[in-house]
């Protein structure tokens, strides 16, 4: 029976390159930024490192197939470098692996990078992907937006939602997240906006409008993973210790049986299911103290405060507008402006997220510090709402 | 007795205003005044001859998609999307017609689906079994020039056979002279036309009567007892004119929708002869003829059981269906004539695997998905695992066709971010009767004519071209059910 991996692993160190039209750094130049921070944050040399996880989805437009790309811009010591993809959860994914060596006693310390370069394209949102050679043949043409969107027609179907209200809601969020994000000197869009601007912005896909969009930036972020002893002997205290790391990927269900419903997120209600019970969670909303999820659009974040079990089903539109998920409210979501204002370097994504879990739960977010948080939960979802691949992890103060 | 069986009739949904087309390019060509009446049909961006040919031939065929007793099948058309591919083969594809089917592709002439008719005859007379007939256009023509104005796009299909016979053949005759009124070098994409008067009076009024004479003496058939007289020709009064040289009585003439649709082309014949058919009753005759490097003519009877065969829309429900288009630009670009701004993310290669879409054809071109011996659930596109929650079961799924079902839709979007040819692209996701679900494109949709829950059927459609090769990508989209009875129709 495994035992799960409740504080077997700790954060030795972290670091998050400014997210934004980095016009000024290609890839290598944003993984150096995270790098450096998250080395000299965990106080090791390089020649300490015994293994990396390289995360980075986009591989057409900056970086690269393989591992080569992290291991020659930050001239590892020749150390394994495993690159993973997994959608917009491959952030995750590279935490996953690091902290699983970590636990399994084959590394002491690994590190877990992501990074993505998205603004080489020449236009905005994400870029025009190749899916293989049979999916295009029959497969719509899908953007993201438009699969998100879906959520909100579905959502507002089955619980009968007035479409006002609904797209009051989801301004909501956005409003939040620009108010968080303008506190964030690294964030990508650091403007608050107001329900207003957000109810008149163009339309991307309908009901989605631009603010309900989050922005597609560059960026990197890192993470050195080590065990909690070998933490503490290299002198760290306050140890923010992995609580739970789950995933959950679609097999299909969703996307060909007629059961599913189109209003949810099925992988992000198992994985969260799993997270809370490695993690000895039995009331999320009481017991946890912040969250970052993927917010790619305002209806997710929305609907995922549903599918952790936090919201009643229904009843996050109301816990929207009640303020509950705002910076002072009873459970701040997007402390760091989210994926919406912080930005979504795919790749880089899921570390972000944990970033400022880690920066919390340390006493060290400046600003926008929440007072005493003892557990954050990150929830990272990429693919589309009808397959996809759902990572919920939690962290917290060792012990907690 | 041989003869027809079946008949159906396709027209596209957007009826361009000829009155905005002639507005848009009054100042440049003022001298068609007088035609900037009526609309004409207008293909949608994703519609060409062969996506149109299958619509017409499921209308024929109606909804039992068991169509084993269709041995040969033909596809005429001046406007065949390929040149090298059986065009016929995808339609036979899409059909899912049995493999063993002869088909081909017949083109050439405006004339040649009637000559394709006349050789099917004699094929059903000699027992090749139940053949399919179709014929489509979607011709380009110059922006500013007469035929953008005469034209239209549709597609018609006969089925002919010895059971059940509709129309009996009595006989027909035809002529081939190489009498040149218009022309196409291999590779062009528009006709060249010699002078209307000379092909009205050199042409149509010298040729067409010795034709039609003949093929009513075949037939043992009097001039003046001719009930319906078809004869597509795009020029004004040019059939009453031949009617009165034939003996045929004036108001046999049958009217060639010059007004609600075009002239369709190839098609246009058999479009008619579907009209005709409808309304037609039992032991009248029909007289069907069309022109075109000589002429063709063929004589039916109308037998006792035309009451019993309806086509699943009609000529009349296609008329009925259409939707007002007076954006000159949106047909030009459709034509290909307007190359608009697509933005970077037009830019993406559409290059197509033909392994991949051979392996797959069944699930591609014919929508067949695969249904689980054990559980009965319906799998798009199919795979060797199920889905089943907690049962993944192997090798169960069998072959479950979803093109003739009707679905609802659970969830949808339209958006602006992508290119599209004509935007927002709608998508979503469709929950079939029966069984399955396809996350698939909308199409003939304005904005607000998709809600969740909205009833919507399957259409046959260019899912994307590749502009580089050269290579046009077929799926199926969903389309609300527009049957009245069914579903309020919004847009008009």
């Amino acid at each position: 029976m495994a035992t799960g991996i409740k504080d077997k692993v700790a954060i030795l160190g972290m670091g998050c390159s400014r997210f934004g039209e980095r016009w000024d750094a290609s890839p290598e130049d944003l993984m150096v930024e995270a790098y450096n921070e998250a080395m000299t944050d965990a106080g090791i040399g390089p020649e300490q490192l015994d293994a990396a996880w390289f995360s980075t989805h986009m591989d057409d437009v900056g970086v690269g197939r393989g591992g080569t790309p992290m291991g020659i811009a930050l001239r590892l010591p020749n150390i394994g470098v495993t690159r993973v993809e997994n959608f917009c959860a491959g952030g995750s994914e590279a935490i996953r692996g690091a902290v699983y060596a970590v636990a399994s006693g084959a590394c002491d310390i690994a590190i877990a990078l992501g990074v993505e370069k998205l603004k080489d394209t020449g236009y905005g949102g994400l870029p025009v992907a190749t899916v293989g050679t049979y999916i295009p043949q029959w497969y719509p043409n899908a953007v993201a937006p438009a699969n998100f969107a879906q959520l909100a027609a579905a959502y507002q179907q089955k619980h009968r939602v007035e479409p006002d209200l609904l797209k009051r809601a989801m301004a909501h969020v956005s409003v939040k997240s620009h108010a968080n994000g303008a506190l964030n000197a690294k964030a990508h869009l650091r403007k608050p906006i107001t329900e207003e601007q957000v109810l008149r912005a163009p339309t991307i896909a309908e009901p989605l409008g631009l603010f309900d969009c989050c922005g597609v930036s560059d960026g990197a972020a890192a993470v050195i993973v080590t065990t909690p002893e070998i933490a503490r002997g290299l002198g760290k205290r306050d140890l923010v210790t992995f609580k739970g790391l789950q995933v959950s990927v679609s097999n299909g269900w969703e996307l060909q049986s007629n059961d599913w419903d189109g209003s949810y997120v099925h992988t992000a209600r198992i994985a969260a299911r799993k997270a809370y019970q490695e993690a000895g969670i039995t009331n999320p909303r009481e017991q946890i103290s912040m969250l970052e999820v993927h917010d790619c659009f305002s209806i997710t974040e929305l609907v995922t405060m549903e599918d952790l079990f936090i919201s009643e089903q229904g009843g996050a539109v109301n816990d929207v507008l009640d303020g509950v998920f705002d910076a002072d409210g009873a459970l701040p979501c997007q402390i760091d402006g989210g994926l919406k204002c912080f930005g979504h370097p795919i790749g880089a994504s899921g570390i972000r997220m944990l970033y400022e879990m880690y920066l919390q739960l340390q006493g060290r977010a400046g600003e926008r510090q929440l007072p005493d948080p003892v557990l954050g939960l990150t929830h990272n979802l990429g693919g589309q709402p009808s397959q996809n691949v759902c990572s919920v992890s939690i962290v917290g103060r060792e012990g907690a | 007795m041989i003869g027809i069986v079946g008949y159906g009739a396709y027209l596209p949904r957007l009826r361009l205003s000829r009155r905005a087309v002639f507005d848009a390019n009054a100042w440049y060509a003022p001298q068609f005044a007088g035609k900037a009446r009526g609309h004409r049909t207008m293909a949608n961006w994703d519609e060409d001859s062969v996506t149109m040919a299958v619509a017409a031939a499921r209308d024929c065929l109606g909804p039992g998609d068991d169509r084993s007793r269709v041995r040969a099948l033909a596809l005429a058309s001046s406007s065949l999307p390929f040149a090298e591919r059986l065009n016929a083969g995808i339609v036979a594809e899409a059909l899912t017609l049995d493999e063993r089917v002869l088909a081909q592709d017949v083109t050439g002439s405006q004339r040649v689906a009637l000559s394709a008719l006349a050789q099917a005859l004699a094929a059903v007379r000699g027992g090749q079994g139940e053949t399919l007939l179709l014929a489509a256009d979607n011709r380009q023509t110059s922006a500013a020039s007469a035929a953008e104005l005469d034209y239209g796009d549709g597609a018609a299909a006969v089925l002919l056979g010895s059971d059940g016979v509709l129309a009996e053949y009595l006989g027909g005759a035809h002529r081939t002279v190489d009498f040149v009124d218009r022309f196409r070098r291999t590779g062009e994409s528009i006709d060249y036309h010699w002078e209307e008067r000379w092909v009205r009076d050199e042409g149509i009024d010298r040729q067409m009567p010795e034709v039609i004479a003949e093929a009513l003496t075949q037939a043992g058939v009097e001039a003046a007892a001719v009930d319906h007289f078809i004869f597509p020709a795009a020029f004004a009064k040019v059939d009453t004119r031949l009617a009165a040289r034939c003996g045929i009585p004036p108001e046999a003439v049958v009217d060639n929708l010059a007004e609600r649709a075009g002239n369709t082309g190839v098609a246009h014949g058999l479009l008619l002869l579907a009209g005709v058919l409808q309304r037609a009753r039992p032991g009248q005759i029909v007289l069907l003829t069309q022109f075109g490097n000589g002429g063709e003519a063929l004589v039916f009877r109308v037998t006792e059981a035309i009451d019993h065969f309806r086509p699943v829309v009609g000529l009349e429900g296609w008329l009925e269906r259409g939707r007002e288009e007076t954006a000159y630009t949106r047909f030009l670009s459709f034509q290909g004539r307007l190359h608009l701004e697509r933005g970077m993310r037009g830019e993406q290669d559409k290059k197509t695997a033909l392994t991949t879409l051979y392996r797959h054809r069944r699930a591609i071109l014919g929508l067949v998905a695969g249904r689980c011996r054990e559980t009965g659930e319906v799998h798009f596109p199919p795979s060797r695992i199920s889905y089943t929650p907690g049962k993944p079961v192997q090798d169960s799924q069998e072959s479950w066709k979803l093109a003739e079902r009707q679905g609802r839709v659970l969830s949808w979007s339209a958006e602006y971010l992508s290119w599209h040819m004509s935007p927002p692209h709608q998508y979503g996701q469709v929950d079939f009767d029966g069984g399955g679900r396809i996350l698939m494109d909308f199409t003939d949709v304005e904005r607000g004519d998709i809600s969740s829950g909205c009833a919507v059927e399957m259409v046959f459609r260019i899912k994307d071209t590749d502009e580089t090769r050269g290579f046009n990508r077929y799926f199926w989209k969903a389309t609300p059910l527009r049957d009245a009875s069914q579903q309020p129709e919004k847009s008009e």
